[in-house]
């Protein structure tokens, strides 16, 4: 294809991506790279209905309008934002290091920063629900293969139900099945012959949902794919494989798993993208005790009475950071495939 | 607190209600777009400023759980996209920082004759905002268990201990308290409460500079946390709807709640048998010995936009002026605690009036308020769940709100 045509065909995808993915990435850059001006605060009387009128600080906001004037953005506060207590946490890391009463100390403290909060909990999500899921569609999608024709399309239906409802109710639905009084809280507390067992109570259980949760909803994008890629498995090989007398499970090991390899790195990456923007089931839940992720910090930085742009700017690029490092061994591994191929 | 509670139904009232059928705004022509939060008293205001609409005169109204988040921009455009934005004491502050709403003096002289002295929230000697309802947490209890146990109505928080210990040794409840403890919006708002009732300051006076890491904020989380003692064990995920329904139900004898869900609870709409006739509505409680009422009272008011002309700021004004008519509030005694002239308080309202009579004291209107908000929102889920100590959640606290208000350009 000459290249005019080429580059005809790519321009509309290319604006679209400049102006919906490019521009607000920059956009959001830039923005965590600014804080707000100094306000200038005045002393001012301030009258209620209740309790009267007393002395209160406000914002003067006349000479603020003025110094917005100047410069827009805001103060310039380079990396501040990044380092400081909300995010990478560089000199309360450093004090913990230089002081504290062992490894358990230093854990604990860490722990206690927000930002390592959210990324631990958004790791365990990324590295157990992952391949959890995959592993659980891809047993699924093996099950559905081997159903005779009539029966198929109902179930593949209601395999794909968990990604099909939105991700908010789905893990409302959840939630409440989890409740002491739905069914799976009250059937776990017949089992366990314990009344006071909650899902909801200890951080360890509320992980336990959040992760089970993270499991249920993205099994059947992998079942769909797998089951997909099942249907090219090639017929006659499998023949042969059971002529020389291999077993179901050896055939799967030696002939369908080689096959599907290439997509389950395609499905790893988009899963792991996914996951790494856990956010729904935090706010479904109800779990912001127990578990929050770098995505919710970004919704607590923009959902409150004070909006912290800033602060939601640089988390954002630290996510994507995140992505990208997350990302780095398929990506190098689908490169070399791809040179490989060339050769 | 006089003027709140004077019953004066005035005749001319009821004579004007009489022949509202049309309403006489006096508008001539403009445009009226509201902004408001989404609850029942919020749409009938919204609903009868809606009916001056007349030839030449649109009015439009989106009420949105939402509107915090659409405020700011909306009314940042010139001209804004709304000419009235209904706010809180904590919603109005983005909105006065910004420099977003205009003086109302003027119109106030000229077409706001029906309005009272303290609804007028006054800033600098201005009018911001005219407030025509008021709320608050405060207590609902169960009569009938109560009596069982044997106990008076708890004036305190040390009382409402005592009386859920009565209650759970007596074997009558297994949990008789809960409170809106979700982390988020909720659990902060029990903080700010309680603080308020220990009469101290969350800032040092004049400044950015936090205050509340003292035996005030200790003695509130340790109050916080002995009630959670009563409360099911899952209490960090309930919010104000959540313990709603758990009252319904008929598994809780005391808790502080929403004077705004108070008529929800006596239409008793899904609730266990006995349950409302049972329920009392009493002042807040009060902590640590104090007098104050360890909540915070709150107004619900109208603002009208900056950026809109002077044509529409009238035709808003007129609107909203008859969107909380008197006529309106006799109409709907018990729809809210409305603060307008001629209310009569119905049997929803008693706790809210009793909490404001006790002296309760207002939602701060600072402007790093909302930050400190957010901060204790998040900062406190570790202490109400067990794991961290009063000492190390308000150090967090401070942390987290000097991180934000350094970002905000506070301190």
């Amino acid at each position: 294809m000459p290249h005019k045509t080429f580059f005809a065909f790519i321009l509309p995808s290319l604006i679209a991506m400049v102006l919906f993915i490019a521009l607000p990435i920059v956009s959001v850059v830039v923005q965590s790279f600014h804080v707000e001006h100094g306000r200038i605060l005045v002393e001012v009387e301030s009258c209620q209905p209740f309790g009267g009128c007393t002395k209160e600080t406000r914002v003067d906001t006349a000479a603020m309008a003025a110094l917005k004037a100047e410069q827009p953005m805001g103060q310039f506060n380079g990396f501040g934002t990044y380092l400081n207590r909300g995010h990478l946490a560089v000199n309360e890391i450093g004090a913990i290091l230089a002081n504290n009463n062992g490894f358990g100390d230093v854990v604990t403290r860490i722990y206690n920063l927000p930002f390592y909060k959210a990324l631990s909990f958004t790791l365990v999500f990324c590295f157990v629900v992952t391949p959890l899921a995959m592993a659980l569609g891809f047993a699924i999608a093996l099950a559905v293969n081997t159903l005779p024709k009539v029966t198929k399309g109902p179930v593949i239906f209601f395999s794909l139900l968990p990604m099909i409802i939105t991700p908010l109710i789905g893990s409302l639905i959840l939630y409440w099945m989890i409740q002491p009084n739905g069914i799976i809280g009250a059937s776990l507390r017949h089992i366990f012959s314990d009344p006071t067992l909650s899902l909801r109570q200890s951080p360890q259980l509320t992980w336990f949902s959040l992760l089970f949760y993270g499991v249920w909803t993205n099994a059947p994008f992998s079942f769909v794919v797998f089951y997909a890629g099942l249907q090219t498995v090639p017929a006659d090989t499998l023949e042969s494989a059971m002529i020389d007398g291999a077993s179901r499970w050896e055939r799967i090991r030696y002939i369908v798993i080689p096959h599907l390899a290439p997509l389950a790195t395609f499905v790893a990456l988009v899963q792991l993208m996914d996951n790494f923007r856990v956010f729904e089931p935090i706010v479904g839940f109800s779990a912001e005790a127990n578990a929050t992720s770098l995505s919710w910090m970004i919704f607590n930085d923009l959902a409150g009475d004070a909006q912290l742009f800033g602060s939601a700017g640089a988390t954002s690029v630290l996510t994507i950071i995140g992505v990208v490092i997350l990302l780095m061994p398929v990506l190098v591994r689908t490169w070399r495939e791809f040179n490989h191929k060339v050769v | 607190m006089k003027p709140f509670l004077t019953l004066a139904v005035s005749a001319v009232a009821l004579a004007l209600g009489a022949g509202a059928a049309y309403a006489e705004c006096g508008i001539e022509a403009g445009s009226v777009r509201i902004l408001s939060n989404d609850f029942e008293a919020l749409r009938l205001v919204n609903t009868t400023a809606a009916e001056c609409a007349a030839d030449g005169v649109t009015v439009t109204a989106n009420a949105t759980a939402e509107h915090k988040n659409l405020q700011v921009p909306a009314l940042s455009i010139n001209p804004a996209e709304y000419t009235v934005a209904v706010v809180a004491n904590n919603s109005i502050v983005p909105l006065l920082n910004a420099d977003l709403i205009r003086p109302l003096d003027d119109l106030v002289a000229e077409y706001g004759a029906s309005l009272q002295p303290n609804q007028l929230i006054k800033i600098d000697g201005k009018t911001v905002a005219v407030a025509f309802m008021g709320n608050a947490q405060h207590l609902f209890y169960r009569k009938d268990i109560l009596d069982q146990a044997g106990i008076a109505e708890p004036k305190s928080y040390e009382d409402i201990l005592a009386a859920a210990k009565a209650i759970k040794d007596a074997g009558l409840m297994e949990y008789p308290l809960a409170a809106s403890d979700k982390p988020g919006w909720d659990l902060a708002a029990e903080f700010v409460n309680a603080y308020l009732g220990t009469g101290g300051e969350f800032f040092a006076p004049g400044s950015a500079e936090l205050a509340i890491d003292n035996e005030n904020g200790q003695k509130v989380l340790e109050t916080m946390k002995a009630l959670t003692a009563y409360m099911d064990p899952d209490y960090l995920t309930f919010d104000a709807n959540g313990i709603q329904a758990e009252y319904k139900a008929g598994k809780v004898a005391m808790m502080v709640q929403w004077g705004s869900l108070a008529g929800d609870m006596l239409k008793g709409e899904g609730a266990a048998e006995g349950v409302v006739a049972n329920t009392v509505m009493a002042g807040a409680p009060t902590i640590g010995g104090g007098s104050i009422p360890a909540v915070a009272l709150w107004w619900d008011g109208f603002t009208i936009a900056k950026n809109i002309s002077d044509e529409d700021a009238a035709a808003s004004f007129q609107a909203m002026v008859h969107g909380i008519s008197p006529e309106m509030v006799a109409a709907n005694p018990t729809v809210a605690t409305w603060l307008v002239s001629g209310y009569e308080p119905g049997p929803n309202a008693v706790g809210v009036i009793a909490t404001a009579n006790a002296g309760a004291r207002a939602y701060p209107m600072q402007p790093y308020m909302g930050l400190l908000h957010t901060a204790l929102s998040s900062e406190l889920a570790e202490f109400m769940a067990g794991s961290e100590d009063a000492t190390q959640a308000l150090s967090d606290v401070k942390a987290a709100y000097d991180t934000a208000a350094k970002e905000g350009g506070y301190l």
